[in-house]
């Protein structure tokens, strides 16, 4: 398949599904239906080329399969019998009216788990196959079938709807929506993934819905804020791995590998967000990645600004993750004994208690500090209980380093 | 996330194994079947497998470019791995719950293990 044809269809599902739903109501007849056009369509265009109207196409296929769906179903057989037999609909009957963000909300219902809202939000309004899931998440393809069909089924016995919740409801569940959207960016943002051939990249993915979605709520900032944060963290891709797959930290990285329109692009809109929205945790992070992307090399960073941010961020959205990122900023701007005090305080929390973080934290600030042999407990500590392998190696090697040489200067922390 | 559940044969497990009437034992492989349906109709199954007798086993290696085999287990291995579940799940808790399930926990232990997760890194 050609990549355009792709996209169209990709762009596309989410309009033919809400055109489906919106005239027969039924969302998981109507789902798989979409589906089946979906696919056909990637078959026959290819071979015979674009229709005139392709998403009138795309309706009329699914309307018919759903038809076809519906009638087999021999419960409604008979109330069938006493109507009559739908006709497929012309091309193009319905008015262009928008579903997207509806699609969205229903597929992030808070019925669902997350596991589910991920493979749904990628199925219904990505447009993606059950089997591409499936090979972008590294599960079997009848696991991803499990839990879409499961999704549909709670959606239906929870009584959720496809139309707007009310607007007193809307920035709960939009909320919802991002964390689903930052899920998806998460599991794609993997050293492997550039590698692994016929892998959906899930990052790419998860900005194009961010995207798809900041199109229909252009005015709320943490929409906004998230796509901005996904687009400067991106940008820092081709810079985050060597080609043996080993990871490069922040510091390191070589800066004129980051894609600089992403980060242009990524800067204007947190600039936009933070002067217009109300401000929330997803443009805090994307602020700080704005002043990560702006410092020339790692030694420009304007620490005295990211520890600011992290404070702020601290206030609206504490966290372990923000407290022990703060430590980092602290660090840089008041030297690593006085932040070692700090994430002494910090572990208190449960959450950090024995946590790999804190003990790659603390070894980052002992090597800093020049106590070597604590660096090196430190660092080993958190190699063995880190749950990432890129970074278990990452570590493994920090401690080595320490161990062979007293000269050589440790990295600020890995992450921002 | 991913969590390896592992179900381990010892030395202990096996005396209990001993000690179990046939129904006792039928409800064992049943509780393991049923386990593992409810996993996949939830979508939380990745897979699950038992696993043959040890003395089954090949132990490979590759010197000089030659693959060599040999016949396992050692002599001194009194544990083995004697079956597994890969589930996803959201947290660590649902594997523990999850785990908890398993036959073999009423008798003896059963091991979870998160998986290495490469995707946290650097965000």
């Amino acid at each position: 398949m050609t990549p355009s044809v792709e996209d169209l269809l990709r762009d596309l599902a989410p309009q033919v599904l809400g055109a489906l739903v919106r005239r027969y109501g039924g969302f998981d007849t109507c789902e798989d239906a979409a589906q089946e056009a979906l696919l056909a369509a990637a078959l026959q265009w290819p071979e015979e080329g674009l229709p005139d109207n392709p998403r009138g196409w795309l309706i009329t296929v699914a309307s018919r399969r759903r038809t076809e769906l519906w009638r087999t179903d021999t419960a409604r057989r008979r109330r069938e019998e006493n109507l009559a037999v739908q006709a497929p609909p012309a091309p193009e009957p319905l008015p262009a009216v928008d579903d997207t963000l509806a699609l969205f909300l229903l597929c992030c219902h808070p019925a669902l788990t997350g596991v589910s809202q991920v493979a749904l939000t990628l199925r219904a309004v990505g447009g993606l196959g059950t089997g591409e899931i499936a090979r972008a998440f590294l599960v079997p393809e009848s696991t991803v079938g499990q839990r879409i069909s499961r999704a549909k089924q709670r959606i239906r016995a929870s009584g959720a709807e496809f139309r707007m919740p009310p607007p007193e409801e809307l920035p709960e569940r939009v909320a919802t929506v991002l964390r689903v959207l930052y899920l998806i960016f998460t599991e794609g943002h993997t050293a492997s993934s550039g590698t692994a051939l016929n892998r959906v990249d899930l990052t790419t993915e998860a900005i194009r819905l961010t995207r798809q979605l900041h199109t229909r709520l252009p005015d709320d900032g943490e929409v906004t804020g998230l796509l901005a944060l996904m687009l400067l963290t991106d940008a820092r891709r081709p810079a985050r791995t060597l080609p043996n797959g080993a990871l490069v930290p922040l510091a390191e990285q070589d800066r004129s590998r980051w894609d600089a329109p992403a980060i242009t692009e990524g800067k204007e809109l947190i600039t936009t967000a933070l002067a217009t929205a109300r401000i929330g945790p997803y443009q805090l992070q994307a602020a700080i990645a704005a002043v990560h992307a702006e410092a020339a090399t790692s030694e420009d960073t304007d620490w005295y600004q990211i520890l600011g941010l992290y404070t702020l961020l601290d206030s609206i959205a504490p966290g372990p993750m923000v407290s022990l990122n703060r430590v980092v900023a602290h660090a840089m701007v008041h030297g690593p004994h006085a932040a070692l005090g700090q994430l002494a305080e910090a572990e208190r929390d449960p959450a950090l208690a024995g946590h790999h973080r804190v003990h790659a934290v603390r070894a980052h600030l002992l090597d800093q500090a020049g106590e070597r042999d604590a660096a090196r407990e430190a660092y080993l500590l958190a190699a063995r209980t880190t749950l990432s392998l890129p970074e278990q190696r990452y570590l493994e090697a920090r401690a080595r380093a320490v161990a062979d040489s007293g000269t050589d200067r440790p990295s600020t922390g890995g992450q921002d | 996330m991913k969590y390896l559940i592992l179900i381990h044969s010892n030395p202990k497990s096996r005396a209990v194994w001993e000690t179990l009437t046939d129904e006792q034992r039928h409800a064992f492989g049943k509780g393991h079947m049923e386990l593992s349906a409810a996993l996949a109709e939830s979508g939380e199954l990745v897979v699950s497998e038992g696993l043959v007798d040890p003395s089954l086993a090949k132990w490979v290696s590759v010197r000089d470019d030659r693959t060599l085999t040999s016949d396992g287990p050692f002599a001194e291995a009194k544990e083995h791995l004697a079956g597994f579940y890969l589930v996803e799940c959201e947290s660590y808790e649902r594997a523990v719950e999850i785990a908890a399930r398993a036959p073999d926990a009423l008798y003896g232990a059963v091991e979870v293990r998160p998986v290495l997760d490469m995707s946290t890194w650097d965000l």
